[in-house]
């Protein structure tokens, strides 16, 4: 992962973008697939493009590699306007989320695919693909055919064929969406490992937000064809600007009432009498619809009424055991239920809760985030 | 029980193939004679041991060095195989656009187009030949409309020529070469060619360097479902050729119905199948490399 220290270019008024993506849109007849998108993606950054299917990440993608023009708007590439600019034209390359290896081509010449159509001289065609195939460490591979391969080798065959050009942009759609789960968490760090060692600005499409957490300096949370937000993993995770990036990302608890007084905390009336207070997100109004989103890993469970300025009661109703953590799923007495994850780090038998015990649930004041209904 | 029934294609290939073709051979190698059957000798298990012996002594192959004599044969087979190879070039040419553009097509009318491809199956073949003498004679549909439209003044001779048996061997065997090649192309993951001009193909380039390669095992077997046959095609050039029309099939069924030579039409019939053998066993052979390829 890039350093946060380190790497914030889209914090710094002076850096310039690689990618300028200005008002687009896209439409398929009646239906809007991108809805006036502006966004600048800098130079090796990692950029994921987040969010449920049909949302239009995968259409933005293919308006970067030139496979759908936009109906509005311009996108310029290291300040070239890309309008009318055909894929094979293009100094972007695609990695294809079926992989699309040649099965007629050995690796080797699957590697050397888009250098042959660049009239390289051999040497400097074999000299690139022995490059490429020791950066994803495929040497061994190189007379095989595609369908000799496994699922995690093709994944590194089409990520070395889409590098082989050096291209000044990458874009991986669901890279990683056919490799099982173990596969797929060593791959994820393959990648940034390798996005790190080429300085390749990577923009990656993904449904998986862990995924997008995992190697992104940057993510894109789209909805029905827009932005819903941009900001870093850490930012998106902690404060995410709406309630559904909250929802999507990750496990969050709702809690809905009304606003009380707003500064630097909120405070939500919920229950009669009862308040909660939490950070305050953008454009809270006093009287407003709001919803308390809080992360069940932030929440305390006790059996003795607790200190904290958030405290509600409850009584345990089910409870899920992972291993390295518990997740205890709590009906309050006014209602709503609430998720409690809490690492376990005693035996399984010192464990102190059981089901349809009464217990306290607490969190800090700035845990939480009031979010505007 | 189980050995029994995989015993059946092996007892077919036995009685319908091994046998006719072991009689016909055998009639090759005998001597013309007016008499039924009309050659000798025939075999005569009566006279026993003796009987076999002289049947076998008199079997020769004088037969297949007539062939070699009469400059007729061996023209035929020439002509036959040149008629041949270009109508399956001409059907390539023909069906592989078909092909194409059914592969493309939406999902959903897929089934139609092949259905419209199978069709003509429906109607029987000599019918179909035969509608081809009302398009192609002097009054037929295609010189009436040339002459309507002005083209021509006087009707063209398109029936009885080479053209038209060009024409014929072209549509009764479009299908077999569409089918195949449809087959190849529909499998292709059409990602792999925006895979190719992300990685710099102009689409023209990236037919040759993708489709074609992903499409040449079912041009194969496309060219030798219509070679094969159309090598040793009868009904066709005899409906629709004219007297030039030399081709084997035709010899063929002259020898047999017209001279009734059996003899020489049957050693007529083993060279054809000899010349046939090593397109088949090339055909056979290149199924087996894909079968290996896993393709």
């Amino acid at each position: 992962m890039v350093d946060d220290k380190a790497f914030h270019p889209w914090d710094d008024p002076t850096a310039t973008p690689l990618i300028r993506i200005e008002h687009i849109s896209k439409r398929f007849g009646d239906f809007t697939a991108i809805d006036d998108i502006s966004l600048g993606i800098y130079p090796k950054e990692f950029f994921a493009l987040l969010g449920p299917s049909g949302c239009g990440k995968t259409t933005l993608m293919r308006m970067l590699a030139g496979f759908e023009t936009p109906s509005e708007g311009r996108i310029t590439i290291d300040g070239a306007d890309m309008a009318g600019v055909p894929p094979n034209k293009r100094a972007v390359n695609m990695m294809f989320q079926s992989y699309a290896l040649f099965p007629h081509l050995s690796v080797w010449d699957n590697i050397a695919f888009g250098l042959k159509r660049d009239r390289l001289d051999k040497d400097r065609v074999a000299a690139r693909v022995d490059e490429m195939l020791k950066l994803t460490q495929l040497g061994k591979l190189a007379r095989r055919k595609p369908h000799q391969l496994s699922g995690g080798q093709r994944q590194r065959v089409a990520l070395a064929r889409a590098m082989a050009k050096a291209p000044k942009l990458l874009l991986l759609d669901e890279p990683l969406g056919a490799l099982d789960k173990k596969l797929r968490q060593e791959t994820q760090f393959e990648l940034m490992d390798i996005q790190e060692k080429t300085g390749t600005t990577f923009v990656i499409v993904t449904h998986d937000q862990e995924e997008a957490m995992t190697v992104a300096s940057r993510v894109a949370v789209m909805n029905h064809g827009e932005l819903i937000q941009v900001d870093t993993p850490g930012r998106i995770y902690e404060a995410p600007s709406s309630i559904y990036v909250a929802d999507f990302i990750g496990d969050v608890n709702l809690i809905e009432g009304r606003v009380g007084a707003v500064g630097e905390l909120a405070e939500l009336n919920w229950a009669e009498g009862r308040s909660l207070k939490g950070q305050a997100g953008p454009s809270l109004e006093p009287g407003q619809a709001a919803t308390l989103a809080i992360r069940p890993e932030k929440i305390a469970i006790s059996r003795e009424e607790p200190e904290a300025g958030n405290r509600v009661k409850g009584r345990i109703v089910d409870i899920g055991y992972l291993g390295n953590l518990s997740t205890y799923h709590v009906k309050l007495d006014e209602g709503p239920m609430i998720k409690c994850e809490v690492g376990n780090r005693s035996r399984l038998a010192r464990r102190d809760f059981t089901w349809e015990d009464e217990v306290w649930l607490s969190w800090t004041d700035t845990a939480g985030l009031v979010l505007s209904s | 029980m189980l050995r029994a029934f995989t015993a059946i294609p092996y007892a077919w290939l036995v009685v319908l193939f091994l046998v006719p073709f072991a009689i016909v051979a055998k009639i090759s190698l005998s001597d013309y004679a007016i008499s039924i059957p009309p050659y000798t000798p025939t075999l005569d298990l009566a006279a026993g041991w003796e009987g076999v012996r002289a049947f076998f002594s008199e079997l020769d192959f004088e037969n297949f060095v007539f062939l070699t004599e009469d400059e007729l044969y061996w023209k035929a087979y020439l002509s036959s195989l040149q008629i041949a190879i270009l109508s399956t070039f001409l059907t390539l040419c023909v069906g592989f656009p078909i092909a194409y553009g059914m592969a493309r097509a939406p999902e959903e009318w897929r089934p139609a187009l092949m259905m419209l491809v199978i069709l003509p199956f429906w109607t029987s073949f000599l019918i179909r030949v035969y509608a081809w003498i009302g398009i192609l004679a002097n009054e037929g549909f295609l010189n009436q409309f040339l002459m309507w439209i002005g083209v021509i003044s006087e009707p063209l001779q398109m029936l009885n020529t080479n053209t038209a048996v060009y024409i014929g061997i072209v549509y009764t065997y479009l299908p077999f070469m569409i089918l195949p090649v449809y087959a190849s192309l529909e499998r292709m993951d059409p990602s792999l060619l925006e895979a190719a001009e992300d990685l710099g193909c102009s689409r023209m380039s990236a037919f040759w360097h993708v489709t074609w390669p992903l499409a040449r095992p079912g041009v194969i077997a496309g060219c030798f479902l219509v070679f094969i046959p159309a090598v040793g095609e009868f009904v066709i050039p005899s409906l629709l050729g004219g007297s030039g029309t030399l081709m084997i099939g035709k010899v063929l069924w002259e020898e047999f119905f017209n001279n009734r030579d059996w003899p020489v039409a049957s050693a007529v019939a083993i060279i054809l199948l000899l010349i046939l053998i090593v397109p088949i066993v090339l055909f056979q052979r290149h199924e087996a490399k894909e079968r290996e390829a896993g393709r």
